[in-house]
């Protein structure tokens, strides 16, 4: 390109301002099912226990969420049955994270390992749960009653800003943003959350204080369960539509590195995932941005991996992880 | 009367030892009571079974007269029983506040109010007058201060019976002193206190009383005001405390060390040892006084072979070994007691025995082949265990699970058993009891008169006069001046560790 203008005057061609309009919104979507993963996450990081089943607690919440989306539709609920089958799939994913938490925390088992074991898991059975509803198929129908992109009524009029951030977008996504800000209300204002920390940090001095490590790391594990279980379930609902083995493909490893690199604390993961989103936009979207169009589509469908290699080694520096992430807790250890 | 605590005939067993046998500790309403013991008498452990963290397998606990069951620690908060621990249980990144408080928030509308936090921990500090920063981060304080949050967190639980658990191995000797005008102000305000501890100096400063215990049994109960240091020590080892005087003739034969103009750099590459000349015969101890920071460590590191010198010869035997791998140097002769025996002299998560053949794993006969040989390393480790007196159930313990004491033992055991000619002892009897003390004096002065040489530093000037044959004075970076213990005293080597030498002159 060397020093050409980007945008030559006068030629007809996307401006600046059309590709923004295209790429955030974008962004917005890709983003939601990573902030919500990553959040969940750092809950039980935060408590002390590593999960590295993220992307088998999505795999499972989008499974969850496509069989009761199906069957909500299927008894009349109509546009309600997609947002229900997110709740569902919370619950769900809430339930699949104690085989996590029973086996690393009540067994004291390796954290790394029993996460594998999660993800290997979640693929395993869902598939052969898809099978068995739907006579042997290897994916499941797609719903119908996805969570559309929608104008949000009055903001999207705004000028300038509207078209950016207010337009075509799916209410997931800020629900997302929000719940981001009520997690770091959570663990930086409430006792709860200095407990949590506490567990994270040094369970021996929390422990001291009558503070129950075992049922901080619990709640922990269970909360990365039903967010995981949503941000799958969000992302089925909202971009894939139907779920098959390779649904979830890498999100939530996604997810994870958007927590290291967002430093464990609820916003930097937002704005981790938020950039993971954006580079996921990118090749979502090359096709229709000037210059981008003609590089080949590999690049772009490899680029959000190639950033995150990039980001994790070369800008996230020293990461912080809490103290005791990983490292069971045995009372009366020296 | 009724005792503030009373713990009767309390008996705690852990996987091949006994820990508590039928000990029983009375303590009377505000009095400092010693409990005074060995690394690994059993004294923690005692304190942890009434602190909550362990069950007792039989026995009693009374406080203020009313038998209580204390199943962990929030029972023990809630009868005003408070621990200052030995290794600190603070978390660094949270403020001074914020640890305080942990677990008993102060909240508004579910909210917490760290507002209301710093205020009640101001509060507080200045009514004990325990000087802390209520808003600082704990990783940002010093370790007095961290140990006055650590007191002020059992105060603001309301606790009247104050555990400290041997508090002054962290601190320098003036936080002592305030650590000990701490305990006596708390007597005065009202609390009870239990001082965990076995150092004979600071019972006598601040005790009413002391309970001694040895080997997990009571020994006695004392007032201190009818006792004396040399009674007590006794009482503890279970037998006559020799001090180890270094008596054995001064015959030093050739050189085994020898230092030329070395130079060094410490870790921010400012160099912190200076034309440095030293050198150490077999048949002698020679003794290294100086503050902290003068360049012992980077000294002890250059010569182990741990720390690039800058310039300068390091000669052991003759050989010129500067800058040599360490396992060359171990190869060459070198027995090295590190000054950080968690951090440099054992590996804490391998078993006794693995750690006794850390140098020599890969020589016969502990390799064959290339095959660790476990039964000799096993059967090596056992003689040592024996010979070193390092109290464990086996030789398959892993390092972690034993007193500093015994840790140190053995490091010891290992060094010397593989008879150096330059043996290194870098503080070796930092936090240590009496008896240890005495057993590792003893086995030093022992080398020595085999005709081995040992370098022994250390900021204990005792120490350094009862076993050194000479004594050099390092100050910032090089040795000032050499003198014999019996022509010096403290007073003389003080000045010279400040950096004046003889006749008043600024060195």
């Amino acid at each position: 390109m060397g020093t050409e203008p980007l945008f030559e005057k006068g030629e007809e061609i996307m401006s600046f301002f059309e590709i923004l309009t295209i790429i955030i919104p974008s962004t917005l979507l890709t983003a939601a099912p990573l902030i919500f993963t990553s959040l969940g996450g750092m809950f039980s990081e935060r408590s002390g226990i590593v999960n590295i089943g993220l992307e088998g607690l999505m795999a499972v919440g989008a499974f969850a969420a496509a069989v009761s989306t199906l069957g909500l539709e299927h008894s009349g609920l109509g546009d309600a049955s997609p947002w229900i089958a997110i709740l569902i799939a919370g619950a769900v994913g809430g339930l699949f994270s104690l085989i996590h938490a029973v086996v690393s925390i009540s067994f004291r088992a390796d954290q790394t390992v029993s996460g594998v074991a999660l993800n290997f898991l979640a693929a395993g059975l869902t598939i052969f749960l898809v099978k068995l509803i739907f006579d042997g198929k290897g994916q499941t129908p797609y719903i119908t009653h996805n969570i559309d992109k929608v104008d949000i009524p009055g903001l999207a009029k705004i000028p300038f800003l509207g078209p950016l951030f207010f337009q075509q977008v799916a209410y997931t996504s800020y629900i997302a943003i929000l719940i981001a800000i009520l997690c770091w209300f959570i663990v930086y204002k409430t006792p709860f959350g200095l407990r949590l920390r506490s567990v994270g940090e040094h369970p021996a001095a929390a422990d001291t204080l009558g503070i129950s490590v075992i049922k901080m790391r619990y709640i922990g594990v269970l909360l990365s369960g039903v967010l995981g279980g949503i941000g799958g379930a969000v992302y089925l609902v909202t971009i894939t539509s139907n779920y098959n083995v390779t649904t979830i493909a890498g999100q939530g490893f996604l997810a994870l590195a958007a927590l290291v690199f967002g430093k464990w604390h609820p916003i930097g993961a937002m704005g981790a995932s938020l950039f993971f989103g954006f580079a996921q936009a990118l090749s979502i979207t090359s096709q229709q941005i000037p210059y981008l169009d003609r590089l080949p589509s590999v690049f772009m469908l490899i680029a959000p991996y190639v950033l995150t290699l990039i980001v994790l080694t070369g800008f996230v520096g020293r990461a912080e992880a809490p103290k005791a992430d990983g490292v069971p807790y045995i009372k009366g250890q020296r | 009367m009724s005792y503030a605590i009373e713990m009767r005939q309390i008996r705690k067993e852990f996987p091949g030892i006994v820990a508590n046998d039928n000990i029983t500790l009375q303590v009377e309403d505000g009095e400092i009571h010693a409990l005074f013991g060995e690394n690994g008498a059993g004294k923690s452990t005692l304190m942890n079974v009434l602190f909550g963290l362990y069950q007792p397998d039989r026995g009693e606990i009374y406080v203020h007269g009313e038998k209580a069951v204390i199943h962990d620690p929030n029972d023990a908060t809630r009868l005003g029983i408070g621990m200052v621990h030995q290794h600190f249980m603070l978390i660094d990144k949270f403020t001074v506040a914020e640890n305080i408080v942990l677990g008993r928030e102060p909240k508004k509308n579910g909210v917490l109010d760290m507002k209301e936090a710093v205020k009640v921990v101001r509060e507080l500090s200045e009514k004990y007058g325990l000087d802390v920063d209520p808003e600082k981060k704990v990783e940002e304080i010093t370790v007095g201060m961290q140990q006055r949050v650590e007191i002020l967190k059992t105060l603001y639980r309301g606790s009247d019976i104050l555990i400290f658990d041997e508090p002054t191995a962290v601190l320098t000797p003036i936080e002592i002193q305030e650590l000990i005008e701490i305990m006596k102000r708390l007597v005065h305000e009202g609390k009870s206190i239990i001082l965990i501890t076995h150092k004979l100096k600071e019972i006598f400063e601040c005790c009413d009383r002391a309970t001694v215990i040895r080997r997990g049994k009571n020994i006695d109960t004392v007032k201190i005001s009818d006792t004396n240091p040399t009674e007590l020590a006794s009482m503890m080892v279970g037998r006559k405390v020799h001090v180890q005087v270094n008596d054995a003739p001064y015959n030093p034969q050739g050189k085994v060390l020898e230092i030329e103009h070395l130079n060094v750099a410490d870790a921010r590459k400012v160099e912190v040892i200076k034309d440095l000349n030293l050198t150490v015969h077999g048949g002698e101890i020679l003794g290294i006084a100086g503050v902290d920071g003068n360049g012992q460590t980077e000294l002890i590191e250059a010569i182990a072979g741990l720390r690039k010198t800058k310039s300068g010869t390091i000669k052991l035997n003759n050989q010129d070994v500067t800058n040599q791998r360490t396992r060359k140097m171990i190869e060459a002769g070198l027995g090295y007691i590190p000054e950080d025996r968690q951090k440099h002299g054992l590996v804490l998560d391998f078993s006794i025995a693995e750690n006794m053949v850390l140098q020599t794993y890969y020589q016969k006969p502990y390799a064959q082949m290339g095959i660790l040989q476990n039964k000799v390393i096993a059967k090596k480790a056992k003689k040592l265990i024996q010979e070193f007196d390092v109290r464990t159930p086996s030789e398959k313990t892993h390092a972690r699970a034993l007193s500093g004491g015994n840790q140190q033992k053995v490091i010891v055991a290992r060094e010397v058993d593989r008879s150096p000619q330059l043996l290194i002892a870098a503080q070796p009897t930092r936090g240590l009891d009496v008896g240890a003390i005495e057993f590792i004096h003893g086995k030093l002065i022992e080398e020595k008169k085999k005709g081995k040489a040992v370098l022994l530093v250390s900021f204990e000037l005792d120490e350094i006069l009862h076993l050194s044959d000479r004594i050099a004075v390092i100050y910032e970076g090089y040795i000032i001046d050499i003198v014999s213990p019996k022509e010096t005293n403290e007073n003389e080597l003080g000045l010279l560790m400040a950096g004046r030498k003889k006749g008043g002159s600024e060195a």
